[in-house]
């Protein structure tokens, strides 16, 4: 599958802020890629976050997920655990060896009303240590007026390595053109 | 050009009041963020609601939540509502113990509706509740007010900030 490499430099250019939040990069997806790339991240930062509105291709009516893999690393190295709510049952699960992180329930399906976006806030904790395994969490849902997903999710990347590449994938299909990231950088 | 995170306005009841507005909001930022901390002259039913460019009314507003009372958690949706309220606000005790709750309203300008993630966090000392929930506001209008509504009036010394979100 073709991935959308956006660094930092290709996609910066933001407000100079001098904050101790900032802005990094954006990114939108172009109807074509499953992937949104995150490169070149400074470990300048003690902490990142991610906001997103995000809708795919896929033609079902139904949500979807932002898969996430720190460094391109493509093994088993990831842990997560979800508790969920979809206005019926309350559910909580966890997975070890995984392939990637999720924020489950960030993303809509393209066969959904028009419109109607998934959403999310991604926070990546002690990014830039060698000396820790990596932590995220995220809150991330979508509501299309009946039904929705509301999402607490954490996931553990176990590598100490600092984060310098994160991925965004799809489920399935492409990320729409309406769908757009943003990497921020807090100072700790 | 605004920075990437900064305050846009903050309101401090210096007197109790039903709501607590935002207006004319510039259409310069990419997202909004309203932290809300709010007592209430008596025990309300429906505190800090949200709404946009207006009171409450209509019924394009919907949501989904998932919340905890200290036993099991819950999880429910509402439709075709006249605001979006946050996780949980029926243990909202008179205005001795403060309710903390934050909006994240994303995309706010732009042509797609639009979708809100709240937190409610509210203790009080033996009974309490904390959750998440996804709201959505079935408008492709940019929201240029927003405003804080409960059923009774917040008291004195009611706070809200709302700041704005920039990317790249």
């Amino acid at each position: 599958m073709p991935s959308t490499i956006l660094g930092i430099i290709a996609s910066s250019g933001g407000a100079a802020s001098t904050s101790s939040y900032e802005s990094i990069a954006s990114a939108t997806g172009t109807g074509s890629s499953n992937t949104i790339t995150f490169s070149s991240i400074p470990s300048t930062y003690k902490h990142l976050q991610i906001r997103s509105i995000a809708r795919d291709t896929n033609t079902n009516n139904d949500f979807s997920s932002i898969r996430i893999r720190l460094n391109s690393d493509t093994g088993t190295n990831y842990v997560r655990h979800l508790l969920a709510g979809d206005g019926t049952t309350v559910t909580a699960t966890g997975a070890t060896a995984q392939s990637s992180m999720i924020a489950n329930g960030a993303a809509r399906q393209n066969g959904s009303t028009a419109n109607i976006m998934g959403v999310s806030i991604i926070d990546f904790i002690d990014y830039a240590s060698t000396t820790k395994n990596k932590t995220m969490k995220a809150i991330s849902g979508n509501d299309v007026n009946g039904s929705g997903f509301i999402r607490l999710n954490s996931g553990l990347w176990l590598n100490t390595n600092a984060v310098t590449t994160i991925e965004l994938l799809t489920d399935a299909g492409f990320w729409t053109t309406a769908s757009t990231f943003a990497l921020y950088g807090i100072k700790g | 050009m605004p920075a990437t995170y900064e305050k846009i306005a903050t309101n401090t009841l210096g007197s109790a009041a039903s709501s607590i507005t935002f207006s004319s909001i510039p259409a310069t930022y990419t997202d909004l963020r309203i932290v809300l901390t709010a007592t209430y002259s008596a025990t309300t039913s429906s505190g800090g609601q949200l709404s946009f460019n207006g009171a409450p009314s209509g019924t394009l507003f919907s949501y989904t939540r998932l919340y905890g009372q200290g036993t099991s958690p819950t999880t429910s949706i509402n439709s075709n509502q006249p605001a979006i309220t946050p996780a949980d606000t029926s243990w909202t005790l008179g205005n001795t113990m403060p309710d903390f709750y934050t909006y994240d309203i994303f995309s706010y300008a732009g042509s797609t509706f639009k979708t809100v993630l709240t937190t409610n966090s509210q203790d009080y000392n033996g009974s309490g509740s904390t959750g998440i929930k996804v709201g959505l506001w079935r408008s492709t209008t940019a929201i240029t007010s927003c405003v804080l509504t409960a059923s009774v009036n917040f008291a004195t010394g009611t706070t809200a900030t709302l700041y704005g979100i920039l990317k790249a």
